[in-house]
């Protein structure tokens, strides 16, 4: 398959096609799937009783009726039984996007089941599963080669399922992050098309040159903090972004007692308000255009913090600062689903950032968070646990949530 | 145990509501038609029924319950059989129980649907919950892209070509030129079968239904009072039903009827070649040969063969989907099930007009219904007998 073109000047006469979403109802066991898709795990459901995986997911298992279900890691290869092309779908998503090829595979791991099938996949062939969020933010199984390294990223079926920044034009939010050159570099490297960083406080000094020497990146005056300069951006940009990523961030340590109100309000303003209004103005105009062409708006991604999970009792504020954006997230995860447009957080453990000079290692380089963005983004994620203290605490909250929250005491 | 016949029970009064492609009346307004042509074609009031079984995809809010007080029906023996292409058989033999029992005297067993221009849309989008989880969300909203993948996987296995499905589907609309119901009403070229569009390879145009408005019915009742109206009648002779048969079958390659097939003909005392006339389910021709394979009129994977040894015309020698099969027919919905009975049972009471086989006595009739997820889940089929049988 021929590698994806960037896109051509857009026609100013056309009209935008609307997004369309495909069929998003699921019932609710079907969401353990969702759970799985959202982290890029290959889960399937099995029998605690008798150890048998099936699918769809089942509320009671087919070989001996036990109502122990459990979702857990499964063979990801298959064997393609049959397939098709749909050449005329009856639903309209699919009819836009037609011909669309289905299969009907025997998973290595038992049950057999339909997906969504890359171009070369026949019957007789091996194939890898993955579950993915579709446009909907649903998920689904799609089959890919198997063969490690073979790449689906130009299969258009496995692009709408994923928010590849290749040819597309990215925002990161604040040009003075730690992560923003390490972002800035990743995404070159992965193909965007443009990177436009948000220079705050642009009177303060900035060595821009190191970032705009790279093709397609510019440093460009943002203050979220600010109406205007959100309102100025936005009249300029808001048809020309694809992918944001907001790395706003205020970190100042302080207990729940001994911090300072001051600094926590600065934090809450920093890590909640500011992309609210950022949200506010951009993200309709990207839901708008969530079905613009292959290269169409694509994710919303949040660096944030571990500790929106877990709050450090060291950290009150900002911690609470960082549970208040990660609730949000939640809420402009749902409207940017309209549009069909993904959101993606990053959970980061302790970062390379000035505030964090005094921690312990092991910390999050720009690097790091660089390379995570870009996975993410190539794989359709919602959810990345970024460095190992953020693993660590993902495994902790997952086996007892009461216990991480006394283990916060120490730190 | 060896099952008990069904002794004096008949089907009488085959009725048709002539289909249309879409239609503005609602479900209980076909069911209205088919009840009182039942009550016109036995010369009885609709209120001597005291059995109602009623097939429908489209009735909600209401399911048989309430169109008991709608239609002034006060019936001692209730069903509602929302079970696709096979609420006809599943129908049939439950009534059949219930008037050989004593525990009811007639049953009207209706099968009604209507079909506005969204209302096919409405009915995929609540099919099944497998159907919403693994299916709807793969582009394979309605049942083209699964029977695609059964039909890809049983070409492949047996050999089976578009050739046969296009000689079962031009005799189909031959048949159905016959038929003054049938919505299709132009004749059909092997060539034009075979040019058609894609749909989802291999199925193209011509192997697909055209979903529609109708209502197909019949009573179910003893031979004595059968006789006493002066009805004629059939006998049912052998039937099999069976849900999720062979869940073991990677791709669906045969129905439940392979399971339970010596049994249809040794209930009925019979064997496919004592078989006059036979309407299988046709939601797609390639399932019409998993039926001759499975009803044993050819062995398995030789559909294709037998395919091109038979002539499936009403005057041919292997008479097939004689008004035309849902196929040049029109699909009502759960209709579609009962359509293949109500054929059958006029064939053999010598009521089919136009479409008559000559000298038929015994008929099958099969049903096949609900592709839930990965393959259809029902299956199952009826032997009537006329006079003579």
């Amino acid at each position: 398959m021929a590698p994806l073109q960037p896109p051509r000047r857009k026609d100013p006469l056309k009209r935008t096609r609307l997004p369309l979403l495909p069929p998003g109802q699921r019932s609710r066991a079907a969401h353990h799937l969702t759970a799985a898709a959202a982290e890029g795990r290959f889960a399937l459901p099995r029998c605690a009783a008798c150890g048998t995986f099936h699918f769809p997911v089942r509320e009671a298992c087919p070989d001996c009726l036990s109502a122990r279900i459990e979702m857990v890691e499964a063979p990801a290869g298959a064997t393609v039984l049959s397939q098709t092309t749909a050449e005329v779908p009856a639903d309209n998503y699919f009819r836009e996007r037609a011909p669309w090829r289905v299969g009907l595979v025997k998973m290595d791991a038992g049950p057999t089941a339909l997906v969504h099938l890359h171009p070369e996949g026949i019957a007789g062939s091996r194939v890898r599963l993955a579950l993915m969020l579709d446009r909907a933010g649903q998920a689904v199984l799609y089959a890919g080669p198997e063969q490690k390294g073979a790449d689906p990223m130009t299969d258009p079926q496995w692009r709408e399922m994923t928010a590849d920044p290749l040819h597309r034009r990215v925002l990161i939010t604040d040009a003075r992050s730690f992560a923003a050159p390490a972002l800035a570099k990743a995404l070159v490297a992965a193909g965007a098309r443009e990177v436009r960083l948000g220079l705050p406080e642009a009177w303060k000094p900035f060595a821009a040159e190191k970032l705009t020497a790279l093709p397609g990146v510019s440093v460009v005056p943002l203050d979220l903090g600010s109406e205007r300069s959100v309102a100025d951006h936005v009249r300029d940009y808001g048809g020309k972004t694809e992918i944001v990523i907001n790395t706003a961030d205020h970190m100042r340590p302080g207990g729940a007692l001994g911090g300072s109100l001051t600094a926590t309000r600065d934090a809450m303003e920093a890590v909640v308000f500011d992309p609210m209004r950022l949200a506010q103005a951009l993200a309709p105009a990207m839901i708008g255009r969530g079905a613009d062409g292959p290269t169409g708006a694509a994710a919303w991604v949040n660096l944030l913090s571990v500790h929106a999970l877990a709050p450090s009792p060291a950290l009150a504020g900002w911690s609470a600062a960082q549970a208040a954006a990660l609730a949000w997230s939640h809420s402009l995860r749902a409207d940017l689903a309209q549009g069909g447009v993904k959101l993606l957080n990053l959970f980061c453990g302790p970062t390379d950032s000035d505030w964090f000079q005094t921690w312990p290692q092991p910390k999050v380089g720009g690097a790091a968070v660089a390379s995570a963005a870009v996975s993410g983004l190539k794989r359709g994620l919602e959810e990345m646990f970024v460095g190992d203290v953020a693993k660590d605490i993902q495994a902790r909250l997952a086996a007892n949530p009461k216990a991480v929250e006394r283990e916060m005491r120490q730190g | 145990m060896a099952r008990r016949g069904y002794e004096d029970v008949v089907l009488t009064v085959p009725v048709t509501v002539p289909y249309q492609r879409y239609s503005v009346e609602s479900t209980a307004w076909w069911a209205g038609r088919a009840l009182a042509a039942l009550a016109a074609g036995a010369g009885m009031s609709h209120r001597d029924f005291d059995g109602f079984s009623f097939a429908s995809f489209s009735a909600a809010p209401d399911s048989a319950i309430g169109l008991t007080q709608h239609f002034g029906l006060s019936p001692r023996f209730l069903d509602f059989v929302p079970l696709g292409g096979v609420a006809g058989v599943v129908s049939l033999r439950r009534a059949a129980r219930a008037v050989q029992m004593g525990d009811a005297d007639v049953v009207a067993c209706v099968a009604a649907e209507t079909n506005g221009v969204h209302t096919f849309r409405y009915g995929l989008e609540n099919f099944s919950r497998f159907s919403q989880d693994a299916v709807y969300p793969y582009g394979a909203g309605g049942p083209n892209v699964s029977f695609a993948l059964i039909c890809q996987n049983y070409m492949a296995q047996t050999g089976a070509t578009r050739e046969d499905f296009g000689k079962l589907c031009v005799a189909m609309r031959d048949n159905a030129l016959k038929n003054p119901n049938a919505l299709m009403k132009k004749p059909l070229t092997l060539a034009q079968y075979l040019e058609a569009r894609a749909i989802a390879p291999p199925i193209h145009l011509f192997d697909c239904v055209m979903p529609c408005a109708g209502a197909e019915a019949f009573l179910v009742m003893r031979e004595a009072t059968a006789k006493a109206q002066g009805l004629p009648y059939a006998h049912l002779l052998g039937s099999i039903e069976r849900h999720n048969a062979f869940a073991e079958d990677p791709v669906q390659m045969r129905g439940g009827w392979a399971k339970d097939m010596p049994e249809l003909y040794a209930m009925a005392g019979t064997t496919p070649t004592g078989i006059d006339v036979v309407n299988t389910y046709d939601d797609y021709p390639f399932v019409c040969m998993m039926q001759f394979e499975d009803l044993g009129f050819c062995k398995k994977g030789e559909a294709s063969d037998f395919v091109q040894a038979h002539d499936f015309t009403i005057a041919g020698d292997f008479p097939h989907n004689t008004c035309g099969g849902q196929l040049s027919a029109g699909q009502a919905g759960c209709g579609g099930g009962h359509m293949g009975i109500v054929e059958v049972l006029r064939q053999v009471t010598g009521q089919a007009g136009p479409t008559q086989v000559s000298g038929a006595k015994r008929g099958l009739a099969s049903g096949f219904g609900m592709i839930n997820f990965d393959r259809g889940l029902g299956s199952g089929a009826v032997i009537l007998g006329g006079e003579g049988a």
